[in-house]
Protein backbone atom coordinates (compact mmCIF):
# COMPACT_ATOMS: atom_id res chain seq x y z
CA UNK A 1 0.00 0.00 0.00
CA UNK A 2 2.18 2.84 -1.09
CA UNK A 3 -0.89 5.42 -2.01
CA UNK A 4 -1.47 7.75 0.92
CA UNK A 5 -3.97 7.53 3.75
CA UNK A 6 -5.90 10.12 5.58
CA UNK A 7 -5.59 8.36 9.48
CA UNK A 8 -5.91 9.46 12.97
CA UNK A 9 -3.31 8.66 15.27
CA UNK A 10 -5.16 6.22 17.03
CA UNK A 11 -5.83 4.45 14.06
CA UNK A 12 -2.39 4.67 12.42
CA UNK A 13 -1.35 2.57 15.65
CA UNK A 14 -3.86 -0.05 15.20
CA UNK A 15 -3.29 -0.49 11.53
CA UNK A 16 0.66 -0.24 12.02
CA UNK A 17 0.44 -3.23 14.99
CA UNK A 18 -2.03 -5.14 12.77
CA UNK A 19 0.85 -5.08 9.82
CA UNK A 20 3.12 -5.97 12.39
CA UNK A 21 1.62 -9.58 12.65
CA UNK A 22 -0.09 -8.30 16.01
CA UNK A 23 -3.60 -10.23 16.13
CA UNK A 24 -4.29 -10.02 19.68
CA UNK A 25 -5.39 -6.98 20.68
CA UNK A 26 -7.44 -6.78 24.28
CA UNK A 27 -8.33 -3.07 25.90
CA UNK A 28 -11.18 -1.19 27.26
CA UNK A 29 -12.37 1.79 26.22
CA UNK A 30 -11.06 5.35 27.35
CA UNK A 31 -10.98 8.78 25.52
CA UNK A 32 -8.52 9.98 23.82
CA UNK A 33 -7.71 6.72 22.93
CA UNK A 34 -11.39 4.65 21.82
CA UNK A 35 -10.38 4.65 18.10
CA UNK A 36 -7.95 2.34 18.72
CA UNK A 37 -10.16 -0.41 19.91
CA UNK A 38 -12.76 0.93 18.13
CA UNK A 39 -10.44 0.07 14.47
CA UNK A 40 -9.38 -3.01 16.19
CA UNK A 41 -13.07 -3.98 16.31
CA UNK A 42 -13.79 -3.84 12.81
CA UNK A 43 -10.38 -5.16 11.43
CA UNK A 44 -9.85 -7.94 13.81
CA UNK A 45 -12.52 -10.15 13.11
CA UNK A 46 -11.77 -10.15 9.12
CA UNK A 47 -8.06 -11.20 9.18
CA UNK A 48 -8.28 -13.79 11.95
CA UNK A 49 -7.18 -11.75 14.48
CA UNK A 50 -8.88 -11.25 18.18
CA UNK A 51 -10.66 -7.90 19.21
CA UNK A 52 -11.50 -8.53 22.93
CA UNK A 53 -13.24 -6.06 25.28
CA UNK A 54 -12.26 -6.69 28.51
CA UNK A 55 -14.47 -6.17 32.06
CA UNK A 56 -11.31 -3.79 33.03
CA UNK A 57 -8.00 -2.51 31.89
CA UNK A 58 -6.59 -5.06 34.62
CA UNK A 59 -8.30 -7.36 32.70
CA UNK A 60 -7.15 -6.67 29.46
CA UNK A 61 -3.35 -6.32 30.62
CA UNK A 62 -3.25 -9.95 31.97
CA UNK A 63 -4.96 -11.52 28.89
CA UNK A 64 -1.85 -9.14 26.82
CA UNK A 65 0.19 -11.37 29.34
CA UNK A 66 -1.35 -15.01 28.39
CA UNK A 67 -1.31 -13.92 24.74
CA UNK A 68 2.46 -12.27 24.95
CA UNK A 69 3.65 -15.72 27.08
CA UNK A 70 2.30 -18.24 24.70
CA UNK A 71 4.50 -16.14 22.24
CA UNK A 72 2.27 -14.26 19.95
CA UNK A 73 2.13 -10.42 19.21
CA UNK A 74 -0.17 -8.74 21.25
CA UNK A 75 -1.13 -5.33 22.62
CA UNK A 76 -3.42 -3.32 24.70
CA UNK A 77 -3.95 0.87 24.75
CA UNK A 78 -5.23 3.12 27.11
CA UNK A 79 -5.11 6.20 28.18
CA UNK A 80 -3.88 7.75 31.43
CA UNK A 81 -5.66 6.77 34.66
CA UNK A 82 -6.25 3.11 32.56
CA UNK A 83 -2.04 2.99 32.15
CA UNK A 84 -2.34 3.38 35.89
CA UNK A 85 -4.65 0.42 36.24
CA UNK A 86 -2.44 -1.81 34.32
CA UNK A 87 0.77 -0.60 35.72
CA UNK A 88 0.63 -4.11 37.89
CA UNK A 89 0.01 -5.81 34.69
CA UNK A 90 3.49 -3.94 33.46
CA UNK A 91 5.57 -4.98 36.24
CA UNK A 92 4.40 -8.46 36.20
CA UNK A 93 5.31 -8.42 32.29
CA UNK A 94 8.72 -7.07 32.87
CA UNK A 95 9.04 -9.73 35.76
CA UNK A 96 8.35 -12.44 33.42
CA UNK A 97 10.77 -10.85 30.50
CA UNK A 98 7.51 -10.58 28.40
CA UNK A 99 7.65 -8.66 25.25
CA UNK A 100 4.58 -7.06 24.16
CA UNK A 101 3.03 -2.93 23.02
CA UNK A 102 1.29 -0.62 25.55
CA UNK A 103 -0.20 2.32 23.95
CA UNK A 104 -0.55 5.31 26.31
CA UNK A 105 -2.51 8.34 24.66
CA UNK A 106 -2.08 10.39 27.60
CA UNK A 107 -4.62 12.67 28.77
CA UNK A 108 -4.27 15.60 32.00
CA UNK A 109 -4.20 14.16 35.51
CA UNK A 110 -3.83 13.77 38.12
CA UNK A 111 -6.62 11.02 38.98
CA UNK A 112 -9.45 11.17 36.37
CA UNK A 113 -7.98 14.66 35.28
CA UNK A 114 -9.20 15.63 31.95
CA UNK A 115 -9.43 14.63 28.13
CA UNK A 116 -7.32 17.14 26.30
CA UNK A 117 -3.84 16.05 25.73
CA UNK A 118 -0.85 15.49 28.63
CA UNK A 119 2.51 14.25 28.88
CA UNK A 120 2.15 14.73 32.64
CA UNK A 121 2.84 10.42 32.82
CA UNK A 122 6.44 10.90 31.16
CA UNK A 123 7.49 9.62 34.85
CA UNK A 124 5.21 6.96 35.36
CA UNK A 125 6.27 5.38 31.89
CA UNK A 126 9.96 6.27 31.80
CA UNK A 127 10.25 4.82 35.19
CA UNK A 128 9.02 1.46 34.95
CA UNK A 129 5.01 2.61 36.25
CA UNK A 130 5.05 -0.48 38.66
CA UNK A 131 6.70 -1.81 41.38
CA UNK A 132 10.25 -3.56 41.35
CA UNK A 133 13.18 -2.57 39.53
CA UNK A 134 12.35 -2.96 35.62
CA UNK A 135 12.11 0.08 32.70
CA UNK A 136 9.79 -0.04 29.89
CA UNK A 137 11.19 0.72 26.43
CA UNK A 138 9.16 4.21 25.89
CA UNK A 139 8.85 5.72 22.36
CA UNK A 140 7.44 9.16 21.68
CA UNK A 141 5.93 10.00 18.24
CA UNK A 142 5.39 13.38 17.02
CA UNK A 143 3.28 12.51 13.89
CA UNK A 144 0.70 10.38 12.62
CA UNK A 145 3.51 8.84 10.39
CA UNK A 146 5.74 8.23 13.07
CA UNK A 147 2.67 6.77 15.51
CA UNK A 148 2.95 3.63 12.50
CA UNK A 149 6.59 3.53 12.18
CA UNK A 150 6.98 3.24 16.17
CA UNK A 151 4.30 0.79 16.56
CA UNK A 152 6.00 -1.17 13.71
CA UNK A 153 9.63 -0.62 15.54
CA UNK A 154 8.39 -1.52 18.79
CA UNK A 155 7.08 -4.86 18.42
CA UNK A 156 10.40 -5.80 17.16
CA UNK A 157 12.59 -3.54 19.95
CA UNK A 158 10.13 -5.74 22.77
CA UNK A 159 10.94 -9.15 20.95
CA UNK A 160 14.86 -8.57 20.87
CA UNK A 161 14.76 -7.26 24.20
CA UNK A 162 12.20 -9.12 25.87
CA UNK A 163 10.33 -6.13 27.63
CA UNK A 164 6.98 -4.30 27.37
CA UNK A 165 7.04 -1.42 24.93
CA UNK A 166 5.49 1.85 25.43
CA UNK A 167 4.25 3.98 23.17
CA UNK A 168 3.53 7.48 25.05
CA UNK A 169 2.13 9.58 22.54
CA UNK A 170 -1.02 12.52 23.88
CA UNK A 171 -4.80 13.12 23.02
CA UNK A 172 -3.85 15.44 20.09
CA UNK A 173 -1.46 12.82 18.32
CA UNK A 174 -3.98 10.18 18.91
CA UNK A 175 -6.81 12.26 17.28
CA UNK A 176 -5.15 14.45 15.07
CA UNK A 177 -5.66 13.40 11.37
CA UNK A 178 -2.28 13.36 8.81
CA UNK A 179 -1.71 11.66 5.53
CA UNK A 180 0.51 8.22 6.22
CA UNK A 181 1.98 6.18 4.30
CA UNK A 182 1.84 2.64 5.39
CA UNK A 183 5.14 0.83 3.51
CA UNK A 184 5.80 -0.65 6.71
CA UNK A 185 8.64 -3.69 5.04
CA UNK A 186 9.15 -7.17 6.38
CA UNK A 187 8.50 -8.46 9.74
CA UNK A 188 10.97 -9.68 11.49
CA UNK A 189 11.15 -13.07 13.12
CA UNK A 190 12.37 -13.52 16.70
CA UNK A 191 13.12 -16.95 17.53
CA UNK A 192 10.63 -17.67 21.27
CA UNK A 193 12.29 -20.40 22.78
CA UNK A 194 10.94 -19.31 25.97
CA UNK A 195 7.16 -19.13 24.73
CA UNK A 196 4.46 -21.71 25.87
CA UNK A 197 3.66 -23.25 22.89
CA UNK A 198 3.09 -26.89 24.36
CA UNK A 199 6.06 -29.10 24.60
CA UNK A 200 4.71 -32.03 22.52
CA UNK A 201 6.67 -34.44 24.66
CA UNK A 202 10.25 -33.24 22.94
CA UNK A 203 11.22 -31.00 25.42
CA UNK A 204 11.32 -29.95 28.76
CA UNK A 205 8.08 -27.28 29.33
CA UNK A 206 8.85 -23.80 29.88
CA UNK A 207 7.85 -21.66 32.83
CA UNK A 208 7.05 -17.90 32.35
CA UNK A 209 6.85 -16.56 35.84
CA UNK A 210 8.07 -13.32 38.03
CA UNK A 211 8.10 -14.99 41.80
CA UNK A 212 11.39 -16.41 43.26
CA UNK A 213 11.07 -16.54 46.93
CA UNK A 214 14.96 -17.25 46.85
CA UNK A 215 16.43 -13.56 46.99
CA UNK A 216 19.51 -14.79 45.60
CA UNK A 217 17.74 -15.43 42.20
CA UNK A 218 15.36 -12.83 42.40
CA UNK A 219 18.43 -10.39 42.52
CA UNK A 220 20.29 -12.51 39.76
CA UNK A 221 17.68 -12.49 37.74
CA UNK A 222 17.15 -8.68 38.25
CA UNK A 223 21.20 -8.21 37.33
CA UNK A 224 20.62 -9.78 34.49
CA UNK A 225 17.96 -7.72 33.56
CA UNK A 226 19.55 -4.95 33.52
CA UNK A 227 22.69 -6.43 31.85
CA UNK A 228 19.91 -6.28 28.62
CA UNK A 229 19.13 -2.33 29.67
CA UNK A 230 22.41 -1.51 29.33
CA UNK A 231 22.83 -3.41 25.43
CA UNK A 232 19.59 -1.23 24.77
CA UNK A 233 20.59 1.97 25.63
CA UNK A 234 22.38 1.67 21.35
CA UNK A 235 18.94 2.05 20.81
CA UNK A 236 18.56 5.57 21.68
CA UNK A 237 17.03 7.65 19.27
CA UNK A 238 16.96 11.59 18.90
CA UNK A 239 16.18 14.01 15.88
CA UNK A 240 18.23 17.40 16.16
CA UNK A 241 16.66 20.11 14.45
CA UNK A 242 19.04 23.21 13.32
CA UNK A 243 21.81 22.44 16.12
CA UNK A 244 24.74 22.59 14.04
CA UNK A 245 25.54 26.66 15.57
CA UNK A 246 22.77 26.70 18.58
CA UNK A 247 23.48 28.43 21.21
CA UNK A 248 19.76 27.94 23.05
CA UNK A 249 18.89 23.97 22.96
CA UNK A 250 14.96 23.14 23.26
CA UNK A 251 14.55 19.82 24.70
CA UNK A 252 10.58 18.87 22.98
CA UNK A 253 8.88 14.98 22.34
CA UNK A 254 5.79 14.64 21.00
CA UNK A 255 3.48 17.48 20.42
CA UNK A 256 5.78 19.71 22.28
CA UNK A 257 8.45 19.50 19.66
CA UNK A 258 6.27 19.96 16.83
CA UNK A 259 5.65 23.40 18.76
CA UNK A 260 8.80 23.74 19.42
CA UNK A 261 9.93 23.10 16.12
CA UNK A 262 7.93 26.38 14.88
CA UNK A 263 9.57 28.65 17.70
CA UNK A 264 12.97 27.40 16.42
CA UNK A 265 11.95 28.99 13.20
CA UNK A 266 10.58 32.08 14.64
CA UNK A 267 14.14 32.82 17.29
CA UNK A 268 16.34 31.87 13.81
CA UNK A 269 14.57 34.83 11.74
CA UNK A 270 14.81 37.27 15.09
CA UNK A 271 18.95 36.64 14.98
CA UNK A 272 18.88 34.03 17.89
CA UNK A 273 20.63 30.53 17.57
CA UNK A 274 18.05 28.71 18.76
CA UNK A 275 18.06 24.28 18.00
CA UNK A 276 16.00 21.82 19.03
CA UNK A 277 16.53 18.31 20.21
CA UNK A 278 13.63 15.35 20.07
CA UNK A 279 14.04 12.43 22.00
CA UNK A 280 12.19 9.81 19.82
CA UNK A 281 12.89 7.07 22.79
CA UNK A 282 12.54 8.51 26.26
CA UNK A 283 13.57 5.07 27.53
CA UNK A 284 16.71 4.45 26.69
CA UNK A 285 16.64 8.48 27.09
CA UNK A 286 19.48 9.71 24.07
CA UNK A 287 22.30 10.70 26.66
CA UNK A 288 24.69 10.82 24.40
CA UNK A 289 22.79 13.56 21.80
CA UNK A 290 22.40 16.18 24.79
CA UNK A 291 26.07 15.59 26.63
CA UNK A 292 27.14 16.23 22.68
CA UNK A 293 25.18 19.76 23.18
CA UNK A 294 26.38 20.34 26.48
CA UNK A 295 29.47 21.77 25.11
CA UNK A 296 28.20 24.03 23.01
CA UNK A 297 25.44 25.59 24.00
CA UNK A 298 24.47 28.02 26.46
CA UNK A 299 21.31 26.78 27.86
CA UNK A 300 18.71 24.15 27.72
CA UNK A 301 15.04 24.84 27.73
CA UNK A 302 12.18 21.71 28.44
CA UNK A 303 9.08 21.90 26.83
CA UNK A 304 6.53 20.05 28.44
CA UNK A 305 2.80 19.20 28.56
CA UNK A 306 3.47 18.87 32.26
CA UNK A 307 5.09 20.37 35.50
CA UNK A 308 8.44 19.30 34.15
CA UNK A 309 9.24 15.80 33.93
CA UNK A 310 11.59 15.23 31.85
CA UNK A 311 13.82 18.38 32.55
CA UNK A 312 15.10 15.84 34.79
CA UNK A 313 16.44 13.79 32.61
CA UNK A 314 18.12 17.07 30.42
CA UNK A 315 19.45 17.97 33.66
CA UNK A 316 20.99 14.33 34.37
CA UNK A 317 22.48 13.99 30.80
CA UNK A 318 23.92 17.50 31.01
CA UNK A 319 25.33 16.69 34.47
CA UNK A 320 23.84 20.32 35.21
CA UNK A 321 26.42 22.49 33.55
CA UNK A 322 23.88 24.34 31.72
CA UNK A 323 20.89 25.69 33.19
CA UNK A 324 17.94 24.13 32.70
CA UNK A 325 14.97 26.08 32.17
CA UNK A 326 10.98 24.71 31.80
CA UNK A 327 8.23 26.01 29.21
CA UNK A 328 5.57 24.06 30.17
CA UNK A 329 1.92 23.89 30.22
CA UNK A 330 -0.33 21.56 31.98
CA UNK A 331 -3.76 19.66 32.71
CA UNK A 332 -4.87 19.29 28.85
CA UNK A 333 -3.48 22.82 28.22
CA UNK A 334 -0.76 23.16 25.51
CA UNK A 335 2.06 25.65 25.42
CA UNK A 336 1.96 28.24 21.79
CA UNK A 337 5.39 28.61 19.82
CA UNK A 338 5.30 32.08 21.30
CA UNK A 339 5.17 31.12 24.70
CA UNK A 340 8.17 29.22 23.84
CA UNK A 341 10.04 31.65 22.02
CA UNK A 342 9.40 34.22 24.98
CA UNK A 343 10.92 31.99 27.29
CA UNK A 344 14.05 31.28 24.97
CA UNK A 345 14.21 35.50 24.55
CA UNK A 346 14.28 35.70 28.17
CA UNK A 347 16.68 33.19 28.53
CA UNK A 348 19.14 35.15 26.39
CA UNK A 349 18.21 38.43 27.96
CA UNK A 350 20.08 36.90 30.95
CA UNK A 351 16.13 36.34 32.73
CA UNK A 352 15.49 33.45 34.68
CA UNK A 353 12.53 31.46 34.11
CA UNK B 1 -35.13 21.65 -3.76
CA UNK B 2 -33.70 22.65 -0.20
CA UNK B 3 -35.43 20.09 2.42
CA UNK B 4 -36.07 21.42 5.91
CA UNK B 5 -33.67 19.14 7.57
CA UNK B 6 -30.06 18.03 6.32
CA UNK B 7 -28.41 15.29 8.09
CA UNK B 8 -24.99 14.35 8.05
CA UNK B 9 -24.06 10.60 8.97
CA UNK B 10 -20.54 8.99 7.92
CA UNK B 11 -17.70 6.99 8.58
CA UNK B 12 -15.91 8.96 11.83
CA UNK B 13 -13.02 11.12 11.09
CA UNK B 14 -14.96 11.24 7.24
CA UNK B 15 -15.68 15.23 8.12
CA UNK B 16 -19.18 15.63 9.19
CA UNK B 17 -18.87 18.08 11.69
CA UNK B 18 -16.86 20.33 9.03
CA UNK B 19 -19.58 19.61 6.39
CA UNK B 20 -22.18 20.24 8.67
CA UNK B 21 -21.04 23.78 10.00
CA UNK B 22 -20.42 25.20 6.61
CA UNK B 23 -23.27 23.85 5.76
CA UNK B 24 -25.24 25.72 7.89
CA UNK B 25 -23.41 28.62 7.39
CA UNK B 26 -24.49 28.46 3.66
CA UNK B 27 -27.95 28.72 4.48
CA UNK B 28 -28.10 31.35 6.94
CA UNK B 29 -25.97 33.12 4.16
CA UNK B 30 -28.72 32.83 2.12
CA UNK B 31 -31.05 34.41 4.75
CA UNK B 32 -32.70 31.61 5.54
CA UNK B 33 -33.29 30.76 9.42
CA UNK B 34 -31.05 28.31 10.27
CA UNK B 35 -30.47 26.01 13.57
CA UNK B 36 -27.90 23.27 13.53
CA UNK B 37 -27.71 19.99 16.30
CA UNK B 38 -24.58 18.14 17.46
CA UNK B 39 -25.99 14.97 18.05
CA UNK B 40 -22.57 13.87 17.99
CA UNK B 41 -21.85 12.08 21.36
CA UNK B 42 -19.22 9.97 20.54
CA UNK B 43 -16.38 11.76 19.90
CA UNK B 44 -16.15 14.37 22.63
CA UNK B 45 -12.70 16.00 20.84
CA UNK B 46 -14.21 17.74 17.80
CA UNK B 47 -17.40 19.31 18.16
CA UNK B 48 -20.12 21.78 16.86
CA UNK B 49 -19.25 23.76 19.64
CA UNK B 50 -16.27 24.34 19.01
CA UNK B 51 -17.61 27.08 15.80
CA UNK B 52 -19.67 28.68 18.47
CA UNK B 53 -18.23 31.96 17.72
CA UNK B 54 -18.49 31.86 13.71
CA UNK B 55 -22.06 30.15 14.49
CA UNK B 56 -23.16 32.62 16.41
CA UNK B 57 -22.02 35.41 15.04
CA UNK B 58 -23.68 34.12 11.51
CA UNK B 59 -27.11 34.13 13.17
CA UNK B 60 -27.11 30.29 13.14
CA UNK B 61 -28.89 28.82 16.12
CA UNK B 62 -26.90 26.04 18.04
CA UNK B 63 -27.73 22.68 19.89
CA UNK B 64 -25.55 20.93 21.27
CA UNK B 65 -25.15 18.89 24.86
CA UNK B 66 -25.45 21.93 27.67
CA UNK B 67 -22.46 19.68 28.82
CA UNK B 68 -20.45 20.09 26.16
CA UNK B 69 -16.71 20.70 26.66
CA UNK B 70 -17.62 21.50 30.72
CA UNK B 71 -15.82 19.16 33.68
CA UNK B 72 -19.43 16.62 33.27
CA UNK B 73 -18.51 16.20 29.62
CA UNK B 74 -20.91 12.66 29.52
CA UNK B 75 -22.91 11.16 26.60
CA UNK B 76 -25.55 13.01 27.08
CA UNK B 77 -28.17 14.22 24.28
CA UNK B 78 -29.38 17.98 24.40
CA UNK B 79 -32.88 18.07 25.28
CA UNK B 80 -33.38 20.61 22.80
CA UNK B 81 -33.23 18.16 20.30
CA UNK B 82 -36.22 17.85 19.81
CA UNK B 83 -36.58 21.24 18.59
CA UNK B 84 -35.32 19.75 14.93
CA UNK B 85 -38.37 18.52 13.91
CA UNK B 86 -41.10 20.51 16.41
CA UNK B 87 -40.13 23.71 15.48
CA UNK B 88 -40.96 23.87 11.44
CA UNK B 89 -40.32 27.71 10.93
CA UNK B 90 -36.17 26.82 10.74
CA UNK B 91 -34.06 25.01 8.75
CA UNK B 92 -32.17 22.40 10.79
CA UNK B 93 -28.70 20.92 9.64
CA UNK B 94 -28.06 17.85 12.17
CA UNK B 95 -24.35 16.66 12.58
CA UNK B 96 -24.73 13.35 13.35
CA UNK B 97 -22.55 10.99 15.26
CA UNK B 98 -19.73 8.53 13.13
CA UNK B 99 -20.35 4.91 11.84
CA UNK B 100 -23.22 3.15 13.46
CA UNK B 101 -22.71 3.60 16.89
CA UNK B 102 -22.98 7.76 16.20
CA UNK B 103 -26.30 7.32 14.86
CA UNK B 104 -27.76 5.30 16.92
CA UNK B 105 -28.78 8.41 19.01
CA UNK B 106 -30.55 9.60 15.80
CA UNK B 107 -33.51 6.89 16.68
CA UNK B 108 -34.83 8.89 19.09
CA UNK B 109 -35.87 11.86 16.66
CA UNK B 110 -35.75 9.84 13.24
CA UNK B 111 -40.05 9.01 13.76
CA UNK B 112 -40.25 12.44 13.55
CA UNK B 113 -38.29 13.22 10.52
CA UNK B 114 -40.05 10.16 8.82
CA UNK B 115 -43.17 11.47 9.70
CA UNK B 116 -42.14 15.14 8.37
CA UNK B 117 -40.81 13.96 5.28
CA UNK B 118 -38.85 17.00 4.22
CA UNK B 119 -35.54 15.50 4.92
CA UNK B 120 -32.01 14.81 3.03
CA UNK B 121 -30.05 12.41 5.11
CA UNK B 122 -26.49 12.56 3.52
CA UNK B 123 -23.92 10.31 3.19
CA UNK B 124 -20.60 11.61 3.78
CA UNK B 125 -17.41 9.64 2.52
CA UNK B 126 -13.90 10.19 2.00
CA UNK B 127 -11.53 7.22 -0.07
CA UNK B 128 -8.60 8.42 1.67
CA UNK B 129 -10.30 7.08 4.81
CA UNK B 130 -8.84 3.41 5.12
CA UNK B 131 -12.31 1.72 6.50
CA UNK B 132 -14.16 3.47 3.57
CA UNK B 133 -11.53 3.52 0.73
CA UNK B 134 -13.43 0.70 -1.93
CA UNK B 135 -17.43 0.95 -2.43
CA UNK B 136 -18.28 -1.97 -0.64
CA UNK B 137 -16.84 -0.88 2.74
CA UNK B 138 -18.45 2.55 2.23
CA UNK B 139 -21.79 0.94 1.38
CA UNK B 140 -21.28 -1.51 4.26
CA UNK B 141 -20.89 1.24 7.04
CA UNK B 142 -23.44 3.05 4.98
CA UNK B 143 -26.01 0.22 5.78
CA UNK B 144 -24.78 0.10 9.71
CA UNK B 145 -25.51 3.40 10.13
CA UNK B 146 -29.02 3.23 8.45
CA UNK B 147 -30.18 0.10 10.88
CA UNK B 148 -28.33 1.88 13.68
CA UNK B 149 -30.86 4.98 13.09
CA UNK B 150 -34.16 3.90 11.37
CA UNK B 151 -33.79 5.96 8.54
CA UNK B 152 -32.30 5.54 4.71
CA UNK B 153 -30.02 7.88 3.32
CA UNK B 154 -31.02 10.01 0.54
CA UNK B 155 -27.81 10.95 -1.00
CA UNK B 156 -24.07 11.11 -1.21
CA UNK B 157 -21.57 13.45 -0.36
CA UNK B 158 -17.82 13.36 -1.62
CA UNK B 159 -15.57 14.84 0.80
CA UNK B 160 -12.74 12.88 -0.28
CA UNK B 161 -9.13 14.83 0.90
CA UNK B 162 -5.47 14.17 2.60
CA UNK B 163 -5.82 17.09 4.59
CA UNK B 164 -3.06 19.22 4.36
CA UNK B 165 -1.52 17.36 0.87
CA UNK B 166 -4.73 17.32 -0.73
CA UNK B 167 -4.19 18.33 -4.62
CA UNK B 168 -7.13 18.45 -7.60
CA UNK B 169 -5.64 15.11 -8.68
CA UNK B 170 -6.74 13.65 -4.75
CA UNK B 171 -10.17 14.88 -5.11
CA UNK B 172 -10.32 14.27 -9.30
CA UNK B 173 -9.12 10.55 -8.98
CA UNK B 174 -11.65 9.51 -5.92
CA UNK B 175 -14.79 10.33 -9.35
CA UNK B 176 -14.97 6.91 -10.25
CA UNK B 177 -15.10 5.05 -6.55
CA UNK B 178 -18.07 7.48 -5.55
CA UNK B 179 -20.13 6.43 -8.87
CA UNK B 180 -19.66 3.26 -8.15
CA UNK B 181 -21.00 3.65 -4.90
CA UNK B 182 -23.83 6.53 -6.43
CA UNK B 183 -24.67 2.90 -8.98
CA UNK B 184 -24.70 0.65 -6.29
CA UNK B 185 -27.22 2.56 -4.01
CA UNK B 186 -28.94 3.99 -6.30
CA UNK B 187 -28.54 7.40 -4.93
CA UNK B 188 -27.34 10.67 -6.04
CA UNK B 189 -24.24 12.34 -5.35
CA UNK B 190 -25.75 15.44 -4.25
CA UNK B 191 -22.50 17.40 -3.85
CA UNK B 192 -18.58 17.30 -4.16
CA UNK B 193 -16.93 19.01 -0.70
CA UNK B 194 -13.08 20.49 -0.79
CA UNK B 195 -10.92 23.09 1.29
CA UNK B 196 -11.88 26.37 -0.74
CA UNK B 197 -8.19 26.63 -2.00
CA UNK B 198 -8.58 23.63 -3.68
CA UNK B 199 -11.91 24.85 -5.18
CA UNK B 200 -10.51 27.02 -7.84
CA UNK B 201 -8.96 24.18 -9.18
CA UNK B 202 -11.62 22.15 -9.74
CA UNK B 203 -13.91 24.56 -11.56
CA UNK B 204 -15.26 23.24 -15.14
CA UNK B 205 -13.80 19.58 -13.87
CA UNK B 206 -16.53 18.64 -11.39
CA UNK B 207 -20.39 19.84 -10.88
CA UNK B 208 -21.65 21.31 -7.47
CA UNK B 209 -18.26 21.56 -5.32
CA UNK B 210 -19.17 23.22 -1.80
CA UNK B 211 -16.30 25.00 -0.89
CA UNK B 212 -14.94 24.08 3.05
CA UNK B 213 -13.47 26.41 5.51
CA UNK B 214 -12.10 24.16 7.95
CA UNK B 215 -13.16 24.61 11.59
CA UNK B 216 -11.18 21.53 13.21
CA UNK B 217 -9.31 22.82 16.06
CA UNK B 218 -6.01 20.58 15.85
CA UNK B 219 -6.44 22.07 11.68
CA UNK B 220 -3.29 24.67 12.48
CA UNK B 221 -0.32 25.37 11.44
CA UNK B 222 1.22 26.23 14.84
CA UNK B 223 1.54 22.10 15.12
Amino acid sequence: MSEKVLMKGNEAIAEAAIMAGCRHYFGYPITPQTEIAAYMSKRMPKIGGVFLQAESEIAAVNMVIGAAAAGKRAMTSSSSPGISLKSEGLSYMAGCDLPALIVNVQRGGPGLGGIQPSQSDYYQATRGSGHGDYHLIVLAPDSVQEMADLTFKGFDLAEEYRMPCMMLADGTLGQMMEPVSLDMGDVKKHDKPWALTGTEMKRPHNIVNSLALEPQQLEQWNIERFKRYDVLKKEAMAETYRMEDAEYCIVAFGIAARISKNAVNALREKGIKAGLIRPITLYPFPEEVIREATGRCKAFLSVELSMGQMIDDVKLASDCRRPVHLCSRTGGMIPTPDEVVAAIMKIAEGGNN
Amino acid sequence: MQKRITLFAGHYGSGKTNIAVNYALDLAKKGLAVTIADLDIVNPYFRTKDSMDRLEKAGVHLISSAYANTNVDVPALPQEMYAVTEDKSRYAVVDVGGDDRGALALGRITPYILEENNYDMLFVANRSRPLTADAASALAVMREIEEAGGIRFTGLVNNTNLGPLTTPETVLDSLPWIEEISRISGLPVVMTTAEKTICPLLSGRIEQVMPLELQSKFWSESI
